[in-house]
């Protein structure tokens, strides 16, 4: 008896070694890039694009190929920067335009979301409207912005009204393809442990879906920000407040052509700030948690 | 039909049993008509016995755990599962990649009904049962073959149920692993008493594990015959009695296939 036993201690510390050292051959090494390398490679490049750009600018106006109205010089444009800035207004049509932006992106998700499940886990309603939802995505939401100042007047709920119709097929959209894209064995291995319904949804469906459902965050971003834009250029009016479309609309009736480089400058270094700060991140996240974000 | 001898495995059926298929068929409707992919298949999994189904590619074995999992219906016959529903583990290792390991664990204790607090103790015993103790935070992605197949094994038994239901769990892994990992499934078997139905069709596998090979026969799938398998565990892959009992079963698994090729 007491040899049996020794013998079945050793075969077990024969096989805790054996499992030790194939775990210790198998196991995938993470490491982390060091900051200097990060900023060589991912902050070094673009920076030195703008300088280029700068120059290529600055060599146009030195060579006159173009009336000074139409082509201001950078200097004149970064004068309208510290101008704006000195008298405190510069935060302000930021501000203006951001939070409306936000705000209304904010509203599309709450929208989206649930619209997004529906039409990804209801036949029916996927058989009805997702034609049409995905149809929606193509229409530029520049095309909304008549009727709903006929609808609701030049005020803000437009301006929601216009983001929404922009934003939210995005979002739904986004989330149904992530829907999608479940592999079939995550949804079954779901209902074995008894994740079925609700809680199917909560626990599988929608961690599952994410890496699509942020890409459509993405681009809904993109599409508020643009559906603003479009709408603050057309629908101008005193009691909106002075954002960076109004502010492109000022320079365009005053001849300011720097106001309106300004503008356009503000408005591109918007989008891509909100995505660098906070989508790309998140996005980057959510694929290297999963180890879908291969390093090269 | 069966050349059983009575057994303690028969024995046992008496007392009651963990799964009981009785005259299960199934049919999946084709452009071509109804094609019969079980035909009248009855099995009982008696309380702690291991069963392997052994069949040759495509004769329905994944489609019999699916409904004994409750996953799909049979189209006829009836199957019961007394202890609840059973766990089911998969050819691939069906972790969830947004969880770490430990998480997945958690979510199947979760799933189940145990408290919070409880949750995260009980998710590092059944990792240290299968003998990864360390891996709790450690991403599905860091983990190696083995490991993951063997976290899915402790998800699986997270689900504390009766019976645990493994699809040609190890197909997918090296020879030294898969070794390692029978040893490990025979031991958590062997200190848990659950009952499992293991598919494969590695014949050497089956013989490995199980007290009791049953074979299938294709299109449509039948229970061909069944073995008891007497050798003592822990049995190694290599020892002549699994060799011999391999072989006969081997000949039998062959001449099943050859009869598809006569007509
Ligand atoms: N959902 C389905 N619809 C139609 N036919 C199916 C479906 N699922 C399985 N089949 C058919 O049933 C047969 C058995 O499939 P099954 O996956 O159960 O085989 P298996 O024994 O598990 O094979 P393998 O060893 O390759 O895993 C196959 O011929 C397959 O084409
Ligand atoms: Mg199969």
């Amino acid at each position: 008896m007491a040899s049996t036993e020794t013998a079945a201690k050793d075969t077990a510390r024969d096989l805790a070694g054996l499992e030790a050292g194939l775990d210790a051959l198998d196991a995938v090494r993470v490491s982390r890039t060091p900051v200097r390398e990060v900023l060589v490679r991912k902050v070094l490049p673009p920076v030195v694009a703008v300088v280029l750009v700068l120059v290529v600018w600055q060599i146009l106006i030195w060579a006159k190929v173009t009336d000074d109205y139409k082509l201001p010089s950078p200097s004149l444009v970064w004068g309208e920067v510290t101008d704006a800035w000195a008298q405190g207004t510069l935060l302000g049509f930021i501000w203006t335009s951001v939070s409306r932006g936000l705000l209304g992106f904010l509203l599309a998700l709450v929208i989206g979301t649930p619209l997004g499940l529906l039409v990804s886990r209801v036949r029916l309603v996927r058989a009805a409207i997702g034609p049409v939802l995905s149809g929606l995505q193509s229409l530029p939401s520049v095309a909304w912005v008549p009727p709903a100042v006929i609808w609701l007047g030049l005020n803000d709920r437009m301006m929601f009204a216009v983001i929404l119709l922009g934003a939210v097929p995005s979002i739904a959209n986004g989330l149904v393809s992530g829907v999608d894209q479940i592999p079939p064995l995550h949804l079954r291995a779901g209902r074995t442990l008894g994740a079925t319904g609700l809680r199917g949804t909560w626990h599988i469906v929608l961690p599952a879906s994410l890496p699509g459902y942020l890409a459509g965050l993405k681009q809904g971003w993109a599409f508020s920000w643009r559906s603003l834009m479009a709408a603050e250029i057309i629908a101008s009016s005193p009691d909106l407040g002075v954002g960076l479309g109004q502010l492109l609309e000022q320079g365009r009736e005053t001849s300011s052509m720097s106001m309106v480089f300004l503008a356009i400058i503000l408005i591109l270094t918007v989008g891509i700030a909100i995505d660098l700060l906070i989508f790309s991140p998140l996005e980057r996240w959510v694929l290297r948690s999963r180890g879908l974000l291969v390093k090269n | 039909m069966a050349t059983t001898t009575l057994t303690k495995a028969e024995d046992r059926t008496a007392v009651g049993h963990a799964a009981r298929i009785a005259h299960v068929s199934k049919s999946f409707g084709g452009p071509e008509g109804q094609q019969l992919v079980l035909d009248d298949i009855t099995l009982d999994v008696a309380p702690g016995e291991f069963v392997t189904l052994l069949g040759a590619s495509g004769c329905g074995k994944s489609t019999l755990l699916n409904l004994v999992a409750g996953l799909d219906r049979p189209t006829a016959g009836s199957i019961e599962t007394p202890g609840g529903r059973p766990a089911l583990m998969f050819q691939e290792h069906a972790l969830f990649p947004w969880l770490t390991a430990g998480k997945n664990i958690e979510l199947a204790l979760r799933l189940r009904g145990v408290p919070k607090s409880d949750r995260r103790t009980e998710a590092e015993r059944l990792l240290e049962l299968v003998r990864l103790g360390g891996a709790y935070g450690k991403r599905v992605h860091e983990l190696s073959g083995g490991m993951r197949q063997r976290v899915a094994m402790a998800r699986a038994l997270a689900q504390d149920s009766q019976l645990l239901l493994m699809d040609e769990p190890f197909a997918a892994l090296d020879a030294i692993t898969r070794d390692v990992l029978h040893d490990e499934l025979t031991r958590i078997w062997r200190e848990t008493n659950v009952s499992v139905l293991f598919v494969t069709h590695n014949v050497r596998e089956a013989v490995r594990l199980a007290e009791r090979v049953v074979l299938l026969s294709s299109r449509p799938g039948r229970v061909a015959r069944e073995w008891t398998v007497d050798i003592d565990q822990p049995r190694r892959i290599e020892d002549t009695a699994v060799a011999e009992l391999s072989v006969e079963i081997t000949e039998e698994l062959r001449g099943e296939i050859r009869r598809h090729g006569q007509h």
